[in-house]
């Protein structure tokens, strides 16, 4: 009897998790998937922020992951261990902007559709994050020197660790928060 | 007692374990795959050895590094701000996760690898990463 109470209960509470975080997951399927991998940080979070996997597509991830392409990875030398870089390069595919079912991947996606043969290494070159940064100047970033380039998505990006781009949580140091700027 | 015995031998490690660094491992590893008789002079020479690259500039490893190894670095490209590789210079964490230089063997090797390419343009030998870590491990 006690054994079965005890299932009971415990039945009752992973349920309440299970619903907890299905309901916040829920939610954020607004955003890119976030991404919680500490070989992926500590491997390429060294050098710059560790860009979720849903910001670019299979084909982009399949490419730069190559052991030659890390060798020449935006002019720095990028080698990584065999097994790593398999390991990094299997989570990325797993987790690609054409995978996901995360809104903003989705439109990452559809907005590389128009142009299917080029394999675009660049974040900054997908022409949907393009378009919601024309009206940055260099003021906001390149002159800015806590900000210094597009690359560094997490100094504006409040909430990115999250996957949350959400206009409100866009801070751009020395400026303000952007919905502020942008009126 | 036994209790005494506990205390002085947790005594006796604690500068160890506070350190923990892993060059001296390093330096008998590369023994044993054919270096030999390593020189802080030699890889002094080699640490401010110039390589002029095909865009006409010179590179070495005090481009980055710092001419005062106590002193953090900067990269010439990106800017990144690179923590002093001096062991006796006190360690800042810049982010959370950071660890002391010299503490994982695996991390040394994967710098080894990409700035002897960066720099040299190839990696380094063992000799020369053993030059290089008695250089450097009593700065």
């Amino acid at each position: 009897m006690n054994k079965v109470l005890l299932f009971a209960v415990a039945m009752m509470f992973s349920g309440q998790a299970f619903a907890e975080d299905f309901f916040t997951n829920l939610f954020r399927f607004k955003g890119v998937k976030p991404m919680n991998n500490d070989l992926y940080n500590e491997s390429c979070g060294e050098c710059h922020y560790a860009y979720q996997a849903g910001l670019l597509p299979k084909k982009s991830w399949e490419k730069m992951m190559l052991a030659s392409e890390l060798e020449d990875h935006f002019g720095e030398v990028a080698d990584l261990e065999e097994a790593d870089r398999i390991a990094i390069r299997d989570l990325l595919v797993a987790n690609a902007a054409d995978t996901s079912i995360y809104k903003r991947s989705n439109k990452i996606t559809r907005s590389l559709a128009k142009t299917p043969d080029v394999v675009e290494l660049r974040i900054t070159n997908v022409p949907y994050i393009k378009r919601k940064h024309k009206d940055l100047k260099d003021k906001h970033v390149k002159l800015n020197p806590k900000v210094k380039s597009m690359i560094n998505c997490n100094k504006c990006h409040r909430e990115i660790d999250k996957g949350i781009f959400d206009d409100d949580t866009i801070l751009i140091p020395n400026f303000g928060y952007w919905s502020d700027i942008e009126d | 007692m036994k209790k005494t015995i506990i205390l002085a031998v947790s005594l006796l490690l604690s500068p160890v374990l506070a350190q923990a660094n892993v060059i001296p491992g390093m330096l008998e590893g590369y023994k044993a795959e054919g270096g030999s008789n390593f020189s802080a002079e030699a890889g002094k020479k080699m640490w401010n050895k110039e390589i002029a690259q095909e865009d006409g500039s010179k590179r070495s490893c005090v481009t980055c590094h710092n001419a005062d190894l106590t002193k953090p670095g900067k990269h010439q490209r990106t800017g990144k701000v690179i923590a002093p590789m001096a062991p006796s210079a006190p360690f800042v964490a810049a982010e959370e996760g950071d660890e002391p230089r010299y503490s994982t063997e695996k991390k040394v090797e994967k710098w080894f690898k990409r700035n002897c390419k960066w720099t040299y343009g190839r990696e380094c030998t063992v000799q020369e990463k053993g030059d290089f870590l008695m250089y450097l491990k009593d700065l």
